[in-house]
């Protein structure tokens, strides 16, 4: 096939990947808008297939069998609790990925028509060098992102004096190794470029606290495409610099939608040092009185009750509480219950989490309310049943100057006439801040594990 | 006499005809050496450079007002399925491990296709899994 045809087949990928995100703009169009992204995959690959002068079919297509049955293997088996984790370790393939594929051109950059070995266009080194280090910082990044989702690691802020100049200084060090690529095109500054950037990546994110995941997420789904963008510049191809352009301009939308939700700057969480121990509880906790409940109470109010919003949180999704809490809220609805979630933007530990669990238990969709949608009917509500959420409830959030979260939008769950609350202890939540909402007299605590609770109030309501 | 008028005035239309199509003939000369200049500086360091930077800085724009209009509901498979796009990358590894060689090159662009291919399956599967579970209330 003729280049320019490739090119417009290539045209009509970048078009699919576009119609892609544009179909999830509403759950009814969202399934034809993935059809549209795996339609412009196929057309890339085809194309750039039909353009080789020769097709090495041992690797290429060993190597497209072997990766798809592994990925479609994890698709099919993977939770959906698990999918924050899942998600950064996809991102750290696409980072490996880039710097392998910066690396195949660095060695032999003939095949990408960017110069010969030892002589390569200082505009393609630059661009290499670039696609290199966020591929690389993408990787370690997200490996270690991985590794806090899955509690391979705590998920506490690993900080230490001298922190962030290390990292300004790995950071112009990499400028340095990019100067000194494109002057002498040493091998060596390649792998250094390539050491140091994976080094960075990993020093980035150990600092950030498990309460900043969504961001962090967010961020490195940013760069993954930013890497592929930077291979695009490289490779001089117009398809991988859109769907980069695409993804990376996602991922900063997300990360800053989940920085508003925390009312965080962006800054502030790539310096890390929030969530876990580290931060102190507001005010006195002194020896403030909570009420505690069983699963009779609560089922014995909800039944009684007009409206019941629903707040779900990470301890929801741990719990695996999905389907018993689905379970729950018909018995509710059969006995004439109106009965709707609210979702906060950073509920759980990637953004739209929650709404993807309530799917997979068959709540509809139009049951399910964002935070600006919903917060008014708190007022109206005659139970408030929050389940495994602790921070985004946190009315301190209003009221406390000196509170750590003061500022963050919250759920206005204590304007409702019944609060009831399921936790597991009294401890308090991810930011490390006490929760006033449990000391008020119109809530009820109920301690225990979140999938047991449900199973208990549903028993109690038949 | 009449007809000799008509005549020369056809004559005269003839030549004008003429030279006109002599000029519209250097015209497509200038066109095509033109187009010929242009497509030989497509090869140019900086065209190429300054062609990627408006694709980009367009393609940005594209994804902002694309994203900004996806529900909040479907953030999770917004994120996975452009995790799927940004494995589009795999182009990039095709080109490496296709030479018909078997070098470090073609091994690290196999290694790049194998990463890339568990990308492209493992995303778009997990985001159909997760969006075929959105579903309307019943009535």
């Amino acid at each position: 096939m003729d280049q320019n045809i490739a090119t417009l087949f290539y045209l009509v990928a970048s078009v699919c990947f576009i119609l892609a995100l544009r179909g999830l703009s509403h759950p009814e169009t969202s399934r034809a808008g993935n059809r549209y992204g795996m339609a412009g995959m196929a057309i890339a690959v085809v194309a750039t297939l039909a353009v080789l002068p020769e097709i090495n079919y041992v690797l290429i297509l060993g190597g497209i069998v072997i990766g798809g049955a592994i990925g479609t293997i994890i698709a099919q088996r993977i939770v959906m609790t698990a999918l924050p984790q899942l998600v950064a370790a996809f991102h750290s393939l696409v980072g490996l990925a880039a710097v392998l594929v910066a690396a195949a051109a660095f060695y032999n950059p003939a095949a990408y028509g960017i110069g010969v070995s030892g002589d390569i266009k200082t505009a393609s080194l630059i661009e290499m060098s670039i696609g290199t280090a966020i591929g690389a910082i993408t990787f370690t990044g997200s490996v270690i992102a991985f590794a806090k989702l899955q509690a391979l690691m705590s998920g506490k802020p690993i900080v230490f004096p001298m922190q962030h100049w290390l990292n300004l200084g790995l950071g112009i060090l990499t400028v340095v190794l990019v100067i000194w690529l494109c002057v002498s095109e040493a091998d060596a500054a390649f792998w250094l470029i390539v050491v140091v950037a994976l080094l960075l990546g990993v020093l980035i994110i150990i600092p950030i606290g498990g309460a900043d995941m969504p961001v962090v997420i967010s961020m490195l789904n940013s760069y993954s495409g930013w890497a592929a963008a930077g291979i695009g510049f490289t490779l001089q191809n117009n398809l991988l610099i859109v769907a980069g352009a695409l993804v990376g301009s996602s991922g900063a939308i997300l990360s800053y939608i989940m920085c508003k939700g925390m009312n965080r700057s962006f800054i502030s969480v790539i310096l890390g040092g929030f969530g876990g121990e580290t931060a102190g509880p507001a005010g006195d906790q002194g020896d403030r009185i909570h009420r505690e409940g069983a699963a009779e109470d609560a089922a014995f109010m909800m039944s009684n009750a007009e409206r019941v919003i629903i707040v779900p949180g990470y301890g929801f999704a741990v719990a695996q509480a999905q389907h018993a809490l689905r379970e729950m809220a018909d018995l509710l609805k059969a006995k004439g219950v109106d009965v709707k979630y609210a979702i906060h933007p950073v509920a759980g530990r990637m953004p739209g989490h929650m709404n993807v669990l309530l799917a997979e238990a068959n709540v509809p969709y139009d049951e399910v309310f964002e935070m600006d949608e919903i917060n008014t009917e708190f007022a109206e509500a005659d139970v408030a049943f929050v389940i495994g959420a602790n921070d985004v409830t946190n009315p301190a959030a209003k009221t406390d100057k000196s509170s750590p979260i003061f500022g963050m939008p919250v759920l206005d769950v204590e304007k409702a006439q019944q609060v009831f609350v399921v936790k597991r202890s009294m401890a308090s939540g991810y930011a490390g801040v006490d929760n006033p909402l449990f000391y008020m007299d119109q809530t009820m605590m109920l301690l225990a594990d979140a999938k047991k609770m449900c199973e208990s109030i549903v028993k109690a309501l038949e | 006499m009449a007809s000799d008028t008509l005549v020369e005035r056809a004559q005269g239309l003839a030549g004008d005809a003429q030279s006109l199509s002599q000029d519209l003939e250097l015209l497509a000369r200038d066109v095509a050496d033109q187009a010929a200049q242009q497509a030989a500086g497509g090869g140019d360091d900086t065209t190429v450079l300054v062609m990627g930077l408006t694709v980009f800085v367009l393609a940005v724009f594209v994804g902002y007002h694309v994203v900004w209009r996806v529900t909040p509901a479907l953030h999770s498979p917004l994120m996975s399925v452009t995790n799927a796009i940004s494995s589009v990358i795999i182009v990039g590894a095709l080109i490496a491990a296709g030479t018909g060689g078997y070098g470090f090159s073609e091994i690290m662009g196999f290694l790049a296709v194998v990463l890339a291919s568990v990308n492209i399956f493992g995303g778009f599967l997990v985001t159909q899994r997760m969006l075929s579970m959105f579903k309307r209330k019943q009535k």
